[in-house]
C-alpha cells in the first residue's frame, strides 16, 4: 500500500508535529515502505485468538490506593519549563 | 590476577580488591574516568562525564568501606544509560528534545543503585528514545565500535555496551524493548541482560513502548550481572507494571551443575538471514554446553517470523502515545516564537524529535488511526498472542532457548541508515522476548573477522537465575568475554 503526501499530512496534523519540505517526500516513501512491510500479518490466521495486551499472562494493571504520597514540588519541576510566572506554565494565548 | 590493572578487571574483580584494599574507590573511579574522557573522541560512549560527582561519592564509599560499612556494590563504578533519570544531571535521552533536561529526580533504578554504594562516571549515549539498533539516532553523535571505530556499536543502549568493550566502564545500565540490551551486548563483545518484563522498576525510565520496555544491565560477566541484577530488581509501587516476586539470591546460583539441562534450538533462528560465519560460532558454544552436559534439543516457533513486523505496529502505536507528553510546555524543547498553541506543539516536536523518532511516532499515529486500528493495531496484538503461545509451548520442551543474538556482526556506519526495514531486521530474533515478556541474555562466543559474535539466551518468565547460571558455566569455559579490543587494552 502506497501513502500520498497528503496521508502524510494528515498524519503529521494527527500526531502534532511540523514536517519540512525536505522531510516529506522521505516519510512519503519509508512510511508506504512500513506499511506494506507490516501488511505480512494479513498472512496469520488469528480467528478466534484475544488480542495481547500485557506481556505477562493473568497479570492486569494495578491499581493503588486513593492516598496523597507527594508532596508539591512545583517550583522544582518548573525549572525545566521553557516558560513560567507566578507557578503557571505560559503558553500563547489561546483566547483572543 | 592480582596484578591485572584496573580496567581489566570484572565487576566482582573491582570488588574483591576494594575489599582487600589493593586500591580504593577514588582510585578505580578516577582510573575509569580517565580512560573514559581519553576515548570519547574515539567512541563517543558518554553524553555526560559526571567526573566531580563521581569522585565524590567515590570518597564517601571509601569512608563506609575504611569503616567496615560497605555492601558488595559499594565502591565499585558504573554508567548509566541516558534514558534514566538521574537528579540535577542532564537526562537527555539522546535526543535534542531533552537536551536542556536536568531530572529533578532519580529513576529507581538509579537510586537503588546509588544506595548501594555504587559510583556514577557518566551517562551514556544511546539511539533518540532508544529508537535504533546502531545508535546513529542520537541526538549527540553516533557511538563507534571499540573493535572497529567504523562499525556501529549496535542499539539502542551502544554508549553502555561500547564502554563497558573499551573497559572504560566496568558495567553499565541499559534497556531493551526489541533487543536494545542484547543486540548491542552482542556486537560490543560484553554480557548483556534483559530482564523478564516487571522484574526491573521502569519509575524515571523516560518510556518508549510500555508493554515492550525493561531495564536491564552490560556488564563484562554474568557473574557481575547477577551482582547488578540482585540490586535494581525487584517490586516498586511506583512503577504499576513492576511485579511483587521474591528477588532470588542471583550470585548464589552462578555455578550450579548444567548436567540436563534441556536447550531448545529454535528452528526459525537459524534462517537464512543468519551469517554462515556467526552460526559457525553458535554450533560451538553449542557443543560447549553438550560438554557440561546439557541436551539439545530442537524447537519450533512458527509465528516467530511475524515478530518484527508485528513489533513494528506495537512498539510505533505506544511510542506515539508515550511522546505525545513532549509538547515544549513543560519541559523539553520549545520553538521560537510560536505564533499560537498549535504552532508551539507542532514546530516544538518537529525541531525536537529526530528523523527516526518522527518516523516511528507517525507510523504508530497511522495504526491507532480510525479505520486502521483493528486491521494493524488489533491484528497485532493478536498475532503476539500467537508468538507468546509458541514460546510457551517451546518451555514445555526445553529449559532455556539459545541461539544468535544478531544475524551478523557489527556493520559499518551508514550502511543501512537510508533504509528503515533493513535496520529493523537487525532484532529479528531479539523481538520476540520482548512481545512475550520473556528475560533474554547475550553473552561473547567468538569471533568473525576480529568482530564480536552473541550468543543468546532466552528463558521462561523469571528464569533470571537460570539463565545466569546457563551462561556463567559457559564464561567459566571460555575466556571470550574477558578479550578486550587491542586499541583498549
Amino acid at each position: 500500500m502506497s501513502l500520498s503526501r497528503s496521508d502524510i499530512e494528515k498524519i503529521a496534523h494527527l500526531a502534532r508535529l511540523e514536517l519540512t519540505e525536505n522531510e516529506l517526500p522521505v516519510y512519503v516513501d519509508s512510511l508506504s515502505r512500513i506499511i506494506d512491510f507490516v501488511g505480512e500479518l494479513d498472512r496469520a490466521q488469528t480467528a478466534g485468538i484475544e488480542p495481547m495486551a500485557h506481556p505477562l499472562p493473568g497479570l492486569a494493571q494495578r491499581l493503588r490506593a486513593d492516598e496523597v504520597l507527594e508532596t508539591d514540588r512545583h517550583e522544582l519541576f518548573q525549572r525545566n519549563a521553557p516558560q513560567v510566572e507566578a507557578g503557571l506554565y505560559l503558553v500563547p494565548k489561546v483566547i483572543e | 590476577m592480582s596484578a591485572s590493572p584496573i580496567h581489566r578487571r570484572t565487576l566482582a574483580g573491582l570488588a574483591k580488591g576494594l575489599k582487600q584494599r589493593e586500591f580504593s574507590s577514588v582510585e578505580v573511579a578516577r582510573a575509569f574516568l580517565d580512560r573514559l574522557e581519553s576515548s570519547q573522541p574515539d567512541l563517543n560512549a558518554f553524553v555526560t562525564v559526571t567526573r566531580d560527582a563521581a569522585l565524590a561519592s567515590a570518597a564517601v564509599a571509601d569512608r563506609r568501606l575504611a569503616a567496615g560499612e560497605g555492601g558488595p556494590l559499594t565502591g565499585l563504578p558504573l554508567a548509566h544509560k541516558d534514558i534514566f533519570c538521574t537528579e540535577g544531571v542532564l537526562t537527555s535521552c539522546g535526543s535534542k528534545m531533552l537536551a536542556n533536561f536536568v531530572s529533578p529526580y532519580d529513576a529507581t533504578v538509579v537510586a537503588r543503585l546509588r544506595e548501594a554504594g555504587t559510583v556514577m562516571l557518566g551517562k551514556a549515549n544511546m539511539d533518540e528514545f532508544a529508537m535504533g539498533s546502531s545508535n546513529e539516532t542520537s541526538h549527540f553523535g553516533p557511538v563507534r565500535n571499540p573493535w572497529d571505530v567504523a562499525r556501529v556499536p549496535g542499539g539502542s543502549s551502544g554508549g553502555s555496551a561500547a564502554a563497558v568493550a573499551a573497559r572504560v566502564a566496568p558495567a553499565a545500565t541499559a534497556t531493551d524493548t526489541g533487543g536494545s540490551i542484547r543486540q548491542p551486548a552482542a556486537l560490543c563483545g560484553v554480557t548483556g541482560i534483559k530482564p523478564t518484563y516487571g522484574r526491573v522498576s521502569r519509575y524515571g525510565m523516560i518510556a518508549f513502548a510500555s508493554s515492550l520496555d525493561q531495564g536491564g544491565l552490560i556488564t563484562i560477566s554474568a557473574e557481575d550481572a547477577a551482582l547488578l541484577l540482585g540490586a535494581i530488581a525487584g517490586f516498586d509501587p511506583r512503577d504499576s507494571t513492576s511485579v511483587d516476586t521474591p528477588v532470588p539470591d542471583y550470585a548464589a546460583t552462578l555455578g550450579e551443575p548444567l548436567a540436563g539441562l534441556r536447550i531448545g534450538l529454535v528452528r526459525e533462528f537459524f534462517d537464512k538471514g543468519l551469517d554462515a560465519r556467526c552460526e559457525a560460532r553458535i554450533r560451538e558454544a553449542l557443543a560447549v554446553y553438550e560438554k557440561l552436559g546439557a541436551k539439545l534439543v530442537e524447537v519450533s516457533c512458527p509465528n516467530l517470523p511475524l515478530s518484527v513486523p508485528t513489533y513494528y505496529v506495537v512498539a510505533p502505536a505506544e511510542c506515539s502515545s508515550n511522546l505525545a507528553r513532549f509538547d515544549g510546555v513543560r519541559f523539553g524543547h520549545r520553538c521560537e516564537q510560536p505564533r499560537n498553541l498549535a504552532d508551539l506543539y507542532r514546530r516544538s516536536r518537529g525541531e525536537g524529535f529526530g528523523a527516526e523518532v518522527k518516523r516511528r511516532i507517525m507510523t504508530g499515529t497511522y495504526v491507532l488511526s480510525a479505520g486502521y486500528y483493528d486491521a494493524y493495531y488489533l491484528k497485532a496484538q493478536r498475532v503476539r498472542q500467537l508468538i507468546s503461545a509458541d514460546f510457551a509451548r517451546a518451555f514445555g520442551e526445553c529449559d532455556v532457548l539459545v541461539g544468535p543474538t544478531s544475524p551478523t556482526p557489527a556493520f559499518p556506519l551508514g550502511a543501512k541508515t537510508s533504509d528503515p526495514i533493513t535496520m529493523y531486521l537487525n532484532d529479528i530474533y531479539t523481538i520476540g522476548a520482548n512481545l512475550a515478556g520473556l528475560p533474554g541474555m547475550s553473552i561473547p562466543c567468538g569471533f568473525v573477522d576480529g568482530l564480536p559474535v552473541g550468543l543468546q539466551l532466552v528463558g521462561p518468565h523469571f528464569s533470571e537465575a537460570r539463565m545466569l547460571n546457563v551462561a556463567h558455566r559457559y564464561q567459566t569455559e571460555t575466556d571470550w568475554h574477558l578479550q578486550v579490543p587491542a586499541a583498549y587494552a
